[in-house]
C-alpha cells in the first residue's frame, strides 16, 4: 500500500478545482440557507446553469470565455427570479420542493436528446477550453512543490477559482455584516417581527436568493473550466453533498462553507484512495474494490445525519444563533 | 430482396434522410451483390477494417439467433446476422466516428421487440466508435409493441399506463403524506423505503428461490418492519430531543444517502429483473394491450388503497391519525397516545412504500439501488399537489402525476416525461398553493 501516494492525493485535494467549486456553491447556499433561512434544495440547478451557460455561450454562440462567465451568472440570476417570485411568499417547505423540482427539470432538459445540438444530451459538452487556455498568462510547464504540482492549465483554473472565491467571500462578508445582512438574519429568526418593522420581507428574500444563486453559478463555472460539462454531475445528490459541506463548516458563517468544502473533499479523497488500497492489500477481505468505493458515500450520509443532530451550528458556527428555522 | 426489407424495416429513416438516398441506394446495390454471402455471417468485414462495432442480442439471457442488423455510416452499409450465441460484429473503417445501427425487428420472434421508452425508434441506435476503435451496441429486448397504430389507441394505452403508474405512486405517496402530516418530516428517505420492498422481494424470490407470491408479502412485512425500525432508531429519539422540522428533513436526506449507498454496496450497480418481468401481454382491443403483471399491479394497488382508506376513515387509530395531522397538541391533550399512533403510521408507510417498490420494479422494469430516488420527486409532487398532509389528496395527486407522466409523451420527448409533472407542480403552486384538496390556512 502506497501511503505516500494516498496522502499526497489527499493533500492535493485541498486546492482542487472541485473543492473551490463546492466552496463557492456552499457559500451561495450559506446566503440562502444560513443567513436568509431559505430552504433552497436546488443548488445543483444553479451550478448547472452556470456550467452550461458558460459552455454553451462559447460553443454555440462563439462568445469569449469571460463573456461566457457572465452569461452563466446571468442565467442563474434569471432562474432565481423565476423561482423566487412565485414561491418566496409561501412557507419554507414549498420553496424546498419547488427548487428541488426545478433543478431536476433543468437537469432533464440538459439531458434530453431533443436539444442534443446545444446541450450534447447524455454526452455533455466538451472542447470549449481552447480560448480559455490560450488566454493563460502562465508559460507552459509544471509549478509548485510537494503534492501541489500542477501544469499551467491546472494553476490557471485554480488561480481564477481562488480569485472568484475570495471576491465572493468578501462580498458575502460585507453584505451579511451590513444593515442589509441584519435584516436578513432577522427574517430567518422571525419573519413576522421584521415585517412589523416595515421591511419588505419578500424583496430581501429575493435579493438573498439572487446573491447566493449568482455565487453558486460561479461554482458551476469553475467546475466547468476544469473538466467537461455533463448533466450526470448536477443531480440532487450534488445538492445534498453541498449541504453536507456547508453544515459541516457552519451554515450561518462566511468561512464555514470554505472550511467545510475543504474537509469534505479531503475526507472524500482520502477514503476513495485508502479503501480500495486496503482491499487490494487484503486488509478488508469481505469487500470488493467496487464496494469499497461506495463506503465513503454511506459515511457521507451518516456524517450528515450526525452533524445535523449533534452540532447543527457546524464547526465554526455560534450555538446561540438559530440556524434552523422552525 | 434486401432493398424491400430495408424499406419496411426503416420507413422513418427513409423520411429523414432523403438527401442521403442516392448514396444509400448505391450502397444497397453494392450490398445486394454480397447478400448471399452476408446473409449468414455473424462477423462481417472484421478482417477488412481495423475497427469494429459489435453486440449481443439476447432475450432474458437467452441468445437470439438469426436476428438481422445493419450498420451504416462513413461509407459503409453492412448487414449482419447474429450467430447461435446471439453475437454479431461488423468491421468499420473509421474510429472517432458515428455509425447508425438498425435492428430489423421483423427478424425477432413473434411478440418480441426492442423496448426502450426513451426513444420513438428504439431499434435504431446512433453509436460512436471512440478512440479505442471498438464499441458494443446493446438492445434491451422484451415483450413489447413494435408500432402502436392509431391516435385513439395510443391515448387509451397511455391513460391505462398512467393510471397503473399513478396508483403505484399513490401507495407510496399516502405514506409520505401521513408521515408529513403527523410528524412534520419531509422524509427524503421514503425513496429508500420504496427501494427496500423491491430488494427484499429480489432477495427472497431470486436469491432464495421462493415463489413470488410468498416473496412479495414477506417483502411488504419487512418493509413495514423497516418503517418501525427507523421510527424506533432514528425518528423517536429525535422527537424526544425536539429537533426542528428542517433539521429532521436534512437528517432524512443523510439517511437517504446512507441507505441508498448501502443498497449499492450489497446488490451492486446493475439492474436486476424480478421473476415474471416479461409476462405475455393480453390484447384488450385494437392495438391496446396490457400485460398480466400490469393488471395484477392495478388490482393490488386498488385493493391496498381501499383498505387504507377504510382504515383511515373507520377505525379508532385512523381517526386518531387524522386528529394528529390536524393539530398534534390538541390531539395529545384529548388523550390520544401520539407516540403510538406515529409508530403505527411509520409501520403503514413502510409497508405501503415496500409494496409500491415491488410494483415499481415491474413497471420500470427491473430493480436498481437508486430506483426509489427516480420517483422521490414525483412523490413529493403528488403530496404537494394534493395538499400537504392530506392522505387522500396525495392519492389524487399521485394519479394525476402518473397520468401526466404517461400522456405527456404524446407531445414531448419521452426522456422529458418525468419533467412534465414537476412543471405542472410548479405551475399549480402558483395558482393554488394549498394544493387540490388542501385548505387555504395551511400555507403560512
Amino acid at each position: 500500500m502506497d501511503w505516500l501516494q494516498i496522502l499526497s492525493n489527499t493533500a492535493s485535494s485541498i486546492i482542487s478545482p472541485a473543492t473551490i467549486a463546492y466552496a463557492l456553491a456552499a457559500l451561495g447556499l450559506a446566503v440562502h440557507f444560513g443567513y436568509a433561512g431559505l430552504l433552497n434544495m436546488g443548488i445543483a440547478g444553479f451550478m448547472a446553469l452556470g456550467a452550461y451557460g458558460y459552455a454553451i455561450s462559447i460553443l454555440t454562440f462563439g462568445l469569449p470565455w469571460y463573456v461566457g462567465v457572465l452569461v452563466g451568472i446571468v442565467a442563474a440570476l434569471i432562474f432565481a427570479l423565476v423561482l423566487g417570485i412565485p414561491t418566496l411568499r409561501l412557507r419554507g417547505d414549498y420553496l424546498a420542493i419547488v427548487t428541488i423540482a426545478a433543478a431536476e427539470v433543468l437537469r432533464l432538459l440538459f439531458l434530453t436528446s431533443a436539444f442534443d445540438d446545444v446541450t450534447g444530451s447524455a454526452d455533455g459538452l466538451s472542447g470549449y477550453h481552447t480560448e480559455f487556455r490560450a488566454d493563460n498568462p502562465i508559460p507552459p510547464g509544471s509549478y509548485g512543490f510537494g503534492p501541489w504540482v500542477y501544469n499551467e492549465v491546472g494553476w490557471w483554473v485554480r488561480i481564477l477559482g481562488f480569485i472568484a472565491l475570495v471576491l465572493a467571500a468578501i462580498v458575502v462578508y460585507r453584505a451579511v455584516n451590513s444593515p442589509w445582512g441584519r435584516v436578513l438574519k432577522g427574517i430567518r429568526e422571525d419573519e413576522d417581527a421584521v415585517r412589523s418593522l416595515g421591511k419588505n420581507v419578500f424583496s430581501y428574500k429575493l435579493q438573498a436568493l439572487l446573491l447566493g444563486g449568482g455565487i453558486a453559478a460561479l461554482g458551476g463555472i469553475v467546475y466547468a473550466m476544469d473538466r467537461n460539462v455533463n448533466s450526470g454531475v448536477y443531480v440532487t445528490s450534488l445538492t445534498f453533498f453541498v449541504y453536507t459541506a456547508l453544515l459541516l463548516g457552519g451554515a450561518a458563517t462566511v468561512f464555514g462553507p470554505l472550511l467545510g468544502s475543504v474537509i469534505f473533499w479531503v475526507i472524500q479523497t482520502f477514503l476513495s484512495n485508502l479503501l480500495p488500497a486496503l482491499v487490494s492489500a487484503d486488509i478488508l477481505p469481505f469487500m470488493t474494490s467496487i464496494q469499497a468505493a461506495t463506503v465513503r458515500f454511506i459515511l457521507t450520509g451518516i456524517a450528515l445525519m450526525l452533524i445535523v443532530i449533534f452540532r447543527p451550528q457546524g464547526i465554526l458556527g455560534n450555538k446561540k444563533e438559530l440556524t434552523f428555522v422552525k | 430482396m434486401t432493398i424491400a426489407r430495408s424499406a419496411t424495416a426503416r420507413p422513418d429513416r427513409r423520411k429523414l434522410r432523403v438527401g442521403a438516398f442516392v448514396a444509400l441506394l448505391t450502397g444497397l446495390v453494392a450490398l445486394q451483390l454480397l447478400a448471399p454471402l452476408a446473409a449468414h455471417a455473424d462477423e462481417v468485414d472484421t478482417d477488412t477494417y481495423p475497427y469494429r462495432v459489435s453486440g449481443n442480442v439476447q432475450l432474458d439471457g437467452e441468445p437470439l439467433e438469426g436476428v438481422e442488423l445493419n450498420v451504416e455510416g462513413n461509407g459503409i452499409d453492412t448487414d449482419v446476422v447474429t450467430d447461435e450465441a446471439g453475437q454479431w460484429a461488423v468491421g468499420v473503417p473509421e474510429r472517432n466516428a458515428d455509425y447508425t445501427v438498425t435492428l430489423d425487428e421483423d427478424t425477432l420472434p413473434e411478440g418480441i421487440a426492442v423496448v426502450d421508452e426513451t426513444s420513438d425508434t428504439p431499434n435504431v441506435k446512433e453509436v460512436t466508435v471512440g478512440p479505442g476503435g471498438r464499441v458494443a451496441v446493446n438492445y434491451f429486448i422484451g415483450e413489447g409493441t413494435r408500432n402502436v397504430t392509431g391516435l385513439f389507441d395510443v391515448v387509451v394505452e397511455r391513460v391505462i399506463n398512467g393510471l397503473s403508474f399513478g396508483l403505484m405512486l399513490a401507495l407510496a405517496a399516502i405514506g409520505l403524506s401521513l408521515v408529513f402530516g403527523t410528524t412534520g418530516i419531509s422524509n427524503f428517505a421514503h425513496a429508500e423505503m420504496v427501494t427496500f420492498g423491491a430488494i427484499t422481494t429480489f432477495v427472497f424470490a431470486n436469491l432464495a428461490g421462493w415463489p413470488i407470491w410468498v416473496a412479495i408479502p414477506i417483502a411488504v412485512v419487512l418493509s413495514a418492519v423497516l418503517g418501525l425500525g427507523l421510527d424506533v432508531a432514528v425518528w423517536r429519539p429525535l422527537r424526544r430531543r425536539r429537533v426542528g422540522v428542517v433539521q429532521l428533513m436534512i437528517v432524512s436526506i443523510g439517511l437517504s444517502l446512507a441507505l441508498r449507498y448501502t443498497y449499492q454496496y450489497f446488490i451492486g450497480g446493475n439492474t436486476q429483473q424480478l421473476p415474471g418481468a416479461t409476462a405475455s401481454s393480453i390484447n384488450l382491443f385494437g392495438s391496446v394491450s396490457m400485460t398480466v403483471i400490469d393488471m395484477v399491479s392495478v388490482v393490488i394497488s386498488i385493493v391496498a388503497l381501499l383498505a387504507f382508506a377504510a382504515w383511515l376513515l373507520f377505525t379508532r387509530i385512523g381517526k386518531a391519525t387524522r386528529a394528529i395531522s390536524d393539530n398534534p397538541s390538541l390531539a395529545a391533550a384529548s388523550g390520544i397516545d401520539v407516540d403510538r399512533v406515529v409508530r403505527i403510521v411509520w409501520i403503514i408507510a413502510g409497508g405501503l412504500a415496500g409494496l409500491a417498490g415491488v410494483l415499481f420494479a415491474y413497471y420500470r422494469p427491473g430493480l436498481k439501488w437508486d430506483m426509489g430516488s427516480e420517483v422521490l420527486l414525483l412523490l413529493f409532487a403528488a403530496v404537494t399537489l394534493g395538499g400537504l398532509g392530506t392522505a387522500f389528496g396525495a392519492a389524487v395527486g399521485a394519479i394525476i402525476i402518473g397520468l401526466v407522466v404517461e400522456v405527456s409523451t404524446l407531445w414531448i420527448p419521452a426522456d422529458l416525461r418525468f419533467a412534465a409533472p414537476l412543471v405542472v407542480l410548479i405551475v399549480i403552486l402558483l395558482f393554488r398553493p394549498q394544493g387540490i384538496l388542501g385548505r387555504r390556512e395551511r400555507i403560512g
